[in-house]
């Protein structure tokens, strides 16, 4: 079976958001990690290939210092790496970023796709399920498990209030929620071979099927016409009281705004 | 694409087991608004199986006028029959805005449908405007005007743009459940009513549902709280919320929690609030022993009123609460609710 996963390098938005004195968000101060739910999708492919025998291929799309999550994959057990990366590609939206993965996807071998559900930094969720559509194969959105039987991938698909038993036959792509799994650490072992692993790059001409008016920024069909940083409400009032008076002080407050 | 064919404001209608998602009615409300704008009117998208006596109540909501698509296929939710359902109607109908939840099923249905037509989509947007863009006029640039603008929150909700679609349509965006507001409802509102049924032909791509396993929790949606009383790890056990639940007992709210709640066991998903749970917008929210981490507050910020009760006074809920108290909650809930009760009697 022949697994590939996508991965995405992304700023560590998770607790560690850092600001610079202006209250503009400082993203030159924050660590470049794999993004959480790709993570979670790399686990599941590890694991199907510990209990199936599975060869996994990580696939990203960025710029050349994306190498270091596909290295970080590699070390994880992912058994070859690819970069894709052309000034050409640069600010692409989802629709042409999904184009440009897919394309990439076209050029190797798979029976199964597996992308995180949505990545930290745009929070779309968009770019699997695009893929999918783009190569025509199913997609199973928000899997929380999965197994093979036959040629089929059987997920647990999550909704708000239940979850389907869904059965797919392959090829087909899943996105992996963080909840999925604990992804494992990497190895010492796995650390150094990776280091020395051989990363295949493709640019723009190692891509076939590709329109010129479906990359980049100008093959981007949504356009960005304002971006700031977030304006917060201020704070308020902080008091520290002892719990009769803090109570005393809240109950007055609810009063005071007729909420009793 | 002669983008002067695509006329209308439309909604997809999202129905679980026949029953309308309350987001539809919700699109709706902000659909009216943007259809107003563009002196056009606003159409609701009906998907499913023996659905059509539903159309009536989008009616009541708004919709001028309903598309049902009704077929077997479309019981359960499924990827590519809803897929085939609503691109068709795109390609038939030609609508120059297409509104879509962004659930669980409309962030798998928008992005795919709007990749087979063809056109961009904007995810979560928590703010829709009918406008310039660009914004202002530039040199050599030509300058649209009655496009939709959508807003919505990235970097875990630290950043904010205003996105637009200038060359394709429809223009598409799935919106945040929860923010948009619907209308006071019309008693015996009647829509035009459009059957239209593209053919459903399963292939590689139409999966099998084995199974459907609803979660068996009752409650009430945290969405449609007046008042919520949320908690976060500093509440320190599962056992310790009833402390908050009788505070909300007491205000006739609900419970609600933090992610790391929900991490420990402590209480089910869907009374999550967040990033990755639900954005809430009550009247109060009540952050007990949450320390208001950004994904958090992304999902409560919108709240009328916001007051944090912490024992750590560098705790980041305070710098959006508008009354935040500093000490232990343990002791100061329980008598709150006592307060409360006694004022209630008193009046």
């Amino acid at each position: 079976m022949k697994i590939v996963v996508c991965v995405k390098q992304v700023p560590d938005t998770k607790g560690g958001v850092q600001f610079n004195p202006d209250g503009t968000l400082n993203r030159a101060a924050m660590l470049a990690i794999m993004n959480p739910d790709d993570k979670a999708g790399l686990e599941a492919a590890l694991r199907l290939k510990d209990q199936y025998g599975a060869e996994v291929t990580v696939i990203t799309m960025g710029l050349p210092k994306a190498t270091d999550v596909l290295r970080e994959a590699l070390a994880m057990g992912a058994d070859k790496a690819v970069l894709i990366t052309d000034r050409v590609l640069g600010g692409a939206d989802t629709w042409a970023t999904s184009q440009t993965l897919a394309a990439g996807i076209r050029n190797l071998e798979y029976d199964l796709i597996i992308t995180g559900r949505q990545a930290i930094d745009g929070d779309t969720a968009q770019v699997g399920p695009q893929i999918s559509e783009h190569l025509g194969i199913p997609v199973i959105s928000y899997a929380q498990n999965l197994k093979i039987e036959g040629d089929s991938v059987i997920v647990e698909r999550q909704y708000e209030d239940r979850y389907h038993v869904v059965k797919a036959k392959m090829p087909c792509l899943i996105t992996a929620l963080s909840e999925l799994n604990e992804p494992r650490y990497m190895t010492p072992g796995g650390i150094f071979d990776a280091c020395d692993a051989e990363i295949t790059t493709w640019g723009r001409a190692d891509l076939k099927d590709l329109d010129d008016a479906n990359i980049g920024l100008k093959g981007s069909p949504t356009k960005i016409a304002k971006a700031s940083d977030k304006v917060r409400k201020g704070a308020g009032e902080q008091v520290t009281l002892d719990p009769e008076a803090g109570a005393a002080y809240l109950l007055e407050k609810l009063q005071e705004k007729h909420i009793i | 694409m002669n983008l002067e064919e695509y006329k209308g404001v439309y909604v997809f209608a999202q129905q679980v087991d026949n029953k309308l998602s309350s987001i539809g009615f919700e699109l709706l409300g902000k659909a009216k608004d943007l259809a107003k704008d563009l002196n056009t009117d606003v159409t609701a998208v009906l998907i499913g199986s023996g659905v059509k006596d539903l159309a009536d109540e989008l009616a009541a909501y708004g919709a001028d006028r309903v598309i049902v698509v009704d077929d077997p296929e479309l019981k359960e939710y499924r990827t590519e029959p809803y897929t085939h359902a609503l691109a068709s109607v795109i390609n038939k109908y030609k609508p120059e805005i297409m509104l879509v939840g962004a659930t669980a099923i409309g962030r798998d249905l928008g992005p795919r449908v709007s990749a087979r037509v063809a056109t961009g989509l904007t995810a979560d947007c928590t703010q829709l405007d009918i406008g310039d863009f660009p914004l202002v006029a530039k040199e050599g640039q030509e300058q649209k005007h009655n496009q939709l603008l959508m807003t919505r929150p990235a970097f875990g909700g630290n950043t904010i743009a205003t996105i637009a679609c200038p060359n394709n349509r429809p223009q598409m965006a799935t919106v945040r459940p929860g923010v948009m507001q619907k209308i006071e409802r019309i008693e015996g509102a009647k829509a035009v009513v459009e059957e239209y049924n593209p053919g459903f032909t399963p292939d590689n791509k139409y999966v099998e549902i084995l199974d459907v396993v609803k979660s068996v929790t009752e409650t009430v949606d945290i969405m449609d709280a007046k008042i919520l009383v949320s908690g976060g790890r500093g509440v320190g056990s599962p056992e310790n919320f009833k402390i908050l639940e009788d505070l909300a007992e007491a205000l006739g709210g609900e419970v609600s929690c933090s992610r790391a709640v929900v991490d420990s066991g402590w209480k089910p998903k869907d009374l999550q609030v967040g990033q990755t749970g639900k954005t809430v917008r009550p009247q109060v929210y009540f952050a007990i022993g949450i320390s208001g981490a950004i994904q958090h507050v992304a999902g409560m910020e919108e709240s009328d009123l916001i007051i944090a009760i912490n024992k750590d006074e560098t705790a980041p809920i305070f710098d959006v609460a508008d009354y935040g108290l500093v000490g232990d909650l343990n002791k100061i809930v329980p008598r709150l609710t006592e307060m409360i009760k006694a004022n209630k009697k008193a009046e």
